[in-house]
């Protein structure tokens, strides 16, 4: 039910964050994204999508718009706001700072 | 959180709150959408439909459940939380009316008294003057004498200099209170009011409505400017509100006045105790003060002066400059000033009118309503000891399924801020009940009522508010304090009565009375100490007859008469009141002795003594017509009595007292030697004894008598020794009155006694209020006594039951039940003896001949104690004797 347990903590909104910053777009079209380009290694449900989407939400880094997505009918759309990319920056960053560190210790040679 | 994130968040807070079916019909809609659009593709990527929608379904997951942690993922905001605690803490209050009810009352009690003795110390020391200007920088300015304690009124002449000297005061203004029979068409009544200074609006801030206020000036001279400033009751009441008041003329005292403007509604003057009615210029003065053109003379102190500070100067600081004048005008009038300094003190220690009178009182009563608070709080308390004991089974199941003790806690103290809410806001609305209270404590006198308004601002609802929020904590964090120390799983056994807790909670109980008992018998103490010395001050000798002598006076200062026309008046009516049957002496006196006039004080010098350096003897006397010591009875110890022979022709005399005898004359006859009296030679004809003069609570002081014609007065009052009740004494001097002058009016005639008894009404308006209060506390005491000992017996009912079985009779059990509720007793009175040894104390100035630690009050107070504990034990007790041993047992 919740996240995957290999999905570093806190990389699912990170990841969502990078999504959502790139066009205003809804859950289902959200959850194809992340399954195209993590192809699928990530393995985030679709079930835990939605609660991190609301919490995004009510953390005000995403805001939620009602609008029609073709074929007649109204999907709910989620966009950046202002404090969002700032959090994502932030974020972006820190995977960076420990992405780099981590791979740096991992890259060592064996002596 | 940043405001930013409030921006985002409030509005999705406020839809989660209130438009909760639309989020969960949205959240729906967004879940099915989403699985539409993973069948359509499943469908496009070649499934049947039904596998599509099974693999769409699966893949998401229950649907229920995510919509559950979305909702999670929301939270709970703080609003909604404070809006359940709120819901829940009322549901819970009306489940149990009785503790709720009982809870408000006690805190409206506890509240209520404080915030309405608050409200008089603002309302009559603190801001006395409604409409007055930052009243913060007013001080009150009178005169010391070197080797006298308290304070004297001011000299105009000294107020000129100050005025003209003083760099650090805004202003320096006084006043004198006047009164005067206001005849309008054929209405005649008293009305009150003040001569003043000429800055006297400017100073304070006020400007009439309409008309003007003095002009510089105008206190200059004698009799020189007629004009008149009303109030707005005055002109509402008396002149119906006639808009073209105006310009209008007015007799004041025979004199006609131009009404020059009227005050704003709200504005009662500057006299703690009177509303103002009208205020005339001091170049007036003559036409109101019985004793002549006062303005030039610099021995004839009558003002009540008040300083307007400048913003930021402290009081200290304008004191020393004003000391340094005051060192000045010494040096410069040394026959008038030597020994003198002038001081300032704050508005609430107000050396004259009736906030001096009131001070002791309301500084006994704001202590007296501090220990009502805590009785209060600790009947509460132990009212909520015994609820949290009740609710354990509750708390446990709440903490079991995952409460967190930080919510718990504040459930908790939502629900004593709605009772504590409750109470602060019975407590204000009692404060405003009693905010006229104070003057119907004093006695009414000529017919007009005291002014002694409390006053409720924000200073006495911050303090209301204040005592809430403290109550608030205390209501919340005793049954969080029971509530920590639950054991979940002890607890949830329905029936567990763990001994160790509940002997915990017994001594809390216990405690919390004998601190109850504690502070009851302070009060109670103190109580029984200001009666006991009001008895005494009510039965001690003034020193003069009080039953069968009246008093009273002619208004004929009001009515114009002028010197020669007042002698032959006077001469007159004393010869018709002598020959009125039932009377056997009559006398007049510029003064009555503890009556509300003050009496004159002069620069003395005596034959053959010689005053320390630095310092000049000053004594009060009076001005007392021929008979005046046989009418009031006051015994001569040797010499003789004023007679009509002592008149302004003949050499000048004067009676001296005891007290004065003994100070200039020591162990030597003062008979036939001289004393100098404003600077005339006067000899001593008599020696009287000492008497009481201006308060039943001051020493033996010296004092001396001159006659009447040889320092004459106008409006002197009339003394009458009589057989006759004071109804028919009265009624034939009204008519003796009228035959000489049909437009004379006569003042209330009271017995001397009534004299005494009013002058003693600040002692009668503590013993009353602390009564009133010890009454309360002890009442409170009595409850919280009550219901300790009714939930004790309840608890060891199967103790009593098995001492009954084994053949305990009835009076046995009541006697155990009673003597533990005396034992709790005792603990109390014993710290309660133990503080009050040290607080009575502080009755200090409230207490006459009686030792604060008088052994007959501790006494009574614990007669009173003991009454009250066996009655508060009695009920349970005997319930406890009803009690069927067999049911108890088995049960």
């Amino acid at each position: 039910m919740s996240k995957p347990a290999d999905l570093v903590q806190g990389t699912l909104d990170m990841l969502i964050l990078k999504i959502v910053a790139l066009e205003p777009i809804n859950g289902w079209a959200i959850s194809q994204r992340l399954k195209q380009i993590s192809s699928d290694v990530l393995g985030v449900s679709d079930g835990s999508l939605y609660p991190a989407l609301h919490k995004l939400e009510q953390r005000g880094w995403i805001t939620a718009q009602w609008k029609s997505s073709g074929n007649n009918r109204r999907a709910k759309f989620y966009s950046m706001t202002r404090l969002g990319r700032k959090q994502l920056e932030k974020e972006t960053a820190d995977w960076n700072r420990i992405s780099t560190a981590i791979s740096g210790i991992v890259k060592l040679k064996e002596a | 959180m940043s405001f930013e994130q409030w921006f985002h968040t409030l509005p999705l807070r406020w839809r989660d709150r209130f438009r909760r079916k639309q989020v969960d019909k949205e959240l729906q809609d967004e879940l099915h959408d989403h699985l539409e659009q993973q069948i359509q593709l499943n469908i496009e990527k070649g499934m049947s439909k039904e596998d599509a929608r099974y693999a769409a379904l699966r893949a998401l997951g229950g649907v229920t459940q995510i919509e559950q942690q979305c909702r999670d993922a929301r939270g709970h905001s703080f609003i909604e939380n404070a809006i359940q605690d709120l819901r829940y803490g009322f549901r819970q209050l009306f489940r149990s009316p009785g503790f709720s009810i009982l809870t408000i009352l006690c805190l409206t009690l506890g509240i209520g008294a404080n915030a309405a003795v608050f409200s008089w110390a603002e309302g009559i020391l603190f801001r006395p003057y409604p409409a007055v200007a930052h009243q913060e920088q007013l001080v009150a300015l009178a005169g010391t004498a070197r080797g006298e304690p308290g304070a004297t009124e001011t000299s105009w002449p000294d107020f000129l200099d100050l005025q003209r000297n003083c760099t650090l005061c805004d202003a320096v203004f006084v006043t004198k209170i006047t009164g005067t029979t206001l005849s309008i068409g054929d209405h005649a009544e008293v009305a009150t009011g003040s001569i003043v200074s000429a800055n006297y609006f400017d100073a304070i801030g006020v400007h009439p409505i309409l008309g003007r206020g003095f002009e510089p000036g105008e206190d200059v001279g004698s009799n020189s400017h007629a004009v008149v400033v009303i109030s707005y009751d005055l002109w509402q009441k008396r002149f119906k509100g006639d808009p073209q008041i105006v310009g209008k003329m007015q007799r004041l005292n025979n004199v006609p006045h131009t009404v020059i403007g009227v005050t704003p509604q709200g504005f009662y003057g500057t006299f703690v105790g009177w509303a103002m009615n009208f205020w005339v210029p001091a170049s007036m003065e003559e036409t109101f003060e019985s004793d002549g053109y006062k303005l030039e003379d610099r021995g004839a102190r009558w003002i009540e002066g008040y300083v307007r500070l400048k913003p930021g100067v402290r009081r200290a600081q304008a004191q020393d400059e004003i000391t340094a004048i005051a060192t000045r005008l010494e040096a410069n009038y040394p026959a008038t000033n030597r020994g003198r300094n002038i001081k300032l003190w704050p508005l609430w220690q107000t050396p004259f009118n009736n906030a001096r009178t009131l001070l002791p009182t309301l500084q006994i009563m704001t202590a007296v309503v501090a220990f009502v608070l805590l009785i209060a709080c600790a009947n509460v308390g132990n009212l909520l000891l015994v609820r949290a004991f009740t609710r354990r089974h509750e708390m446990s199941i709440r903490m079991a399924i995952g409460a967190k003790s930080s919510r718990l806690l504040r459930q908790l103290l939502t629900e004593g801020l709605i009772l504590a809410g409750f109470g602060a806001a019975g407590g204000l609305l009692v404060a405003y009940w009693c905010r006229h209270v104070l003057v119907l404590l004093f006695p009414r006198r000529s017919g007009t009522a005291m002014y002694l308004p409390g006053q409720i601002d924000w200073h006495v609802m911050l303090l209301s508010t204040g005592i809430c929020l403290i109550a608030t904590l205390v209501l919340g964090l005793v049954p969080a304090f029971q509530a920590r120390s639950i054991d979940l799983a002890e607890a949830l056994k329905a029936e567990s009565s763990n001994v160790t807790t509940a002997r915990r909670r017994a001594w809390m109980r216990s405690g919390l009375i004998v601190f109850q008992v504690c502070v009851s018998f302070i009060l109670l103490a103190g109580a029984v100490l200001l009666l006991e010395s009001l008895q005494k001050i009510r039965t001690t000798s003034p020193g003069f007859s009080t039953s069968s002598v009246v008093e009273t006076s002619v208004s004929l200062v009001a009515a114009g008469y002028d010197v020669q026309q007042a002698k032959s008046f006077q001469d007159e009516l004393i010869d018709r009141v002598r020959a009125l049957p039932g009377v056997e002496s009559a006398a007049y006196a510029r003064v009555t002795p503890l009556g509300y006039g003050s009496f004159s004080s002069t620069p003395i010098a005596v034959d053959g003594y010689q005053p320390p350096p630095e310092e000049q003897p000053s004594v009060d006397y009076n001005q007392v017509g021929p008979a005046y010591f046989a009418t009031l009875g006051i015994p001569l110890t040797s010499g003789r009595e004023f007679t009509r022979a002592d008149d302004e022709n003949a050499p000048l005399v004067a009676i001296v007292n005891r007290t004065m005898q003994a100070r200039y004359w020591g162990s030597q006859d003062p008979i036939g030697r001289r004393l100098q009296v404003k600077g005339k030679w006067a000899r001593v004809i008599g020696v009287a004894a000492d008497s009481k003069y201006e308060s039943m609570r001051e020493d033996p002081k010296p004092f001396f008598y001159v006659p009447l014609l040889q320092d004459f007065v106008r409006g002197p009052a009339l003394n009458i020794r009589t057989t006759e009740p004071l109804q028919t004494i009265s009624a034939a001097l009204l008519r003796e009155v009228h035959a000489l002058d049909g437009n004379l009016a006569l003042y209330e005639t009271i017995t001397l006694q009534e004299q005494v008894d009013r002058s003693t009404s600040a002692q009668l308006v503590a013993v009353t209020l602390v009564s009133i209060l010890a009454g309360l506390a002890l009442l409170l005491a009595a409850v919280g006594l009550y219901g300790v000992m009714s939930y004790a017996v309840a608890q060891s009912m199967r103790e009593l039951g098995l001492r009954m079985a084994l053949g305990a009779s009835s009076a046995d059990l009541l006697r155990l039940v009673i003597t533990r509720g005396l034992r709790l007793t005792a603990g109390g009175v014993f710290l309660g003896a133990v503080a009050a040894l040290a607080l009575t104390r502080l009755l200090g100035r409230l207490l006459y001949n009686v030792s604060p630690r008088d052994p007959w009050a501790f006494g009574a107070a614990l007669a009173v104690m003991t009454i009250t504990t066996v009655a508060a034990c009695f009920f349970p007790g005997w319930r406890a004797t009803r009690a069927d041993p067999a049911r108890v047992l088995r049960d």
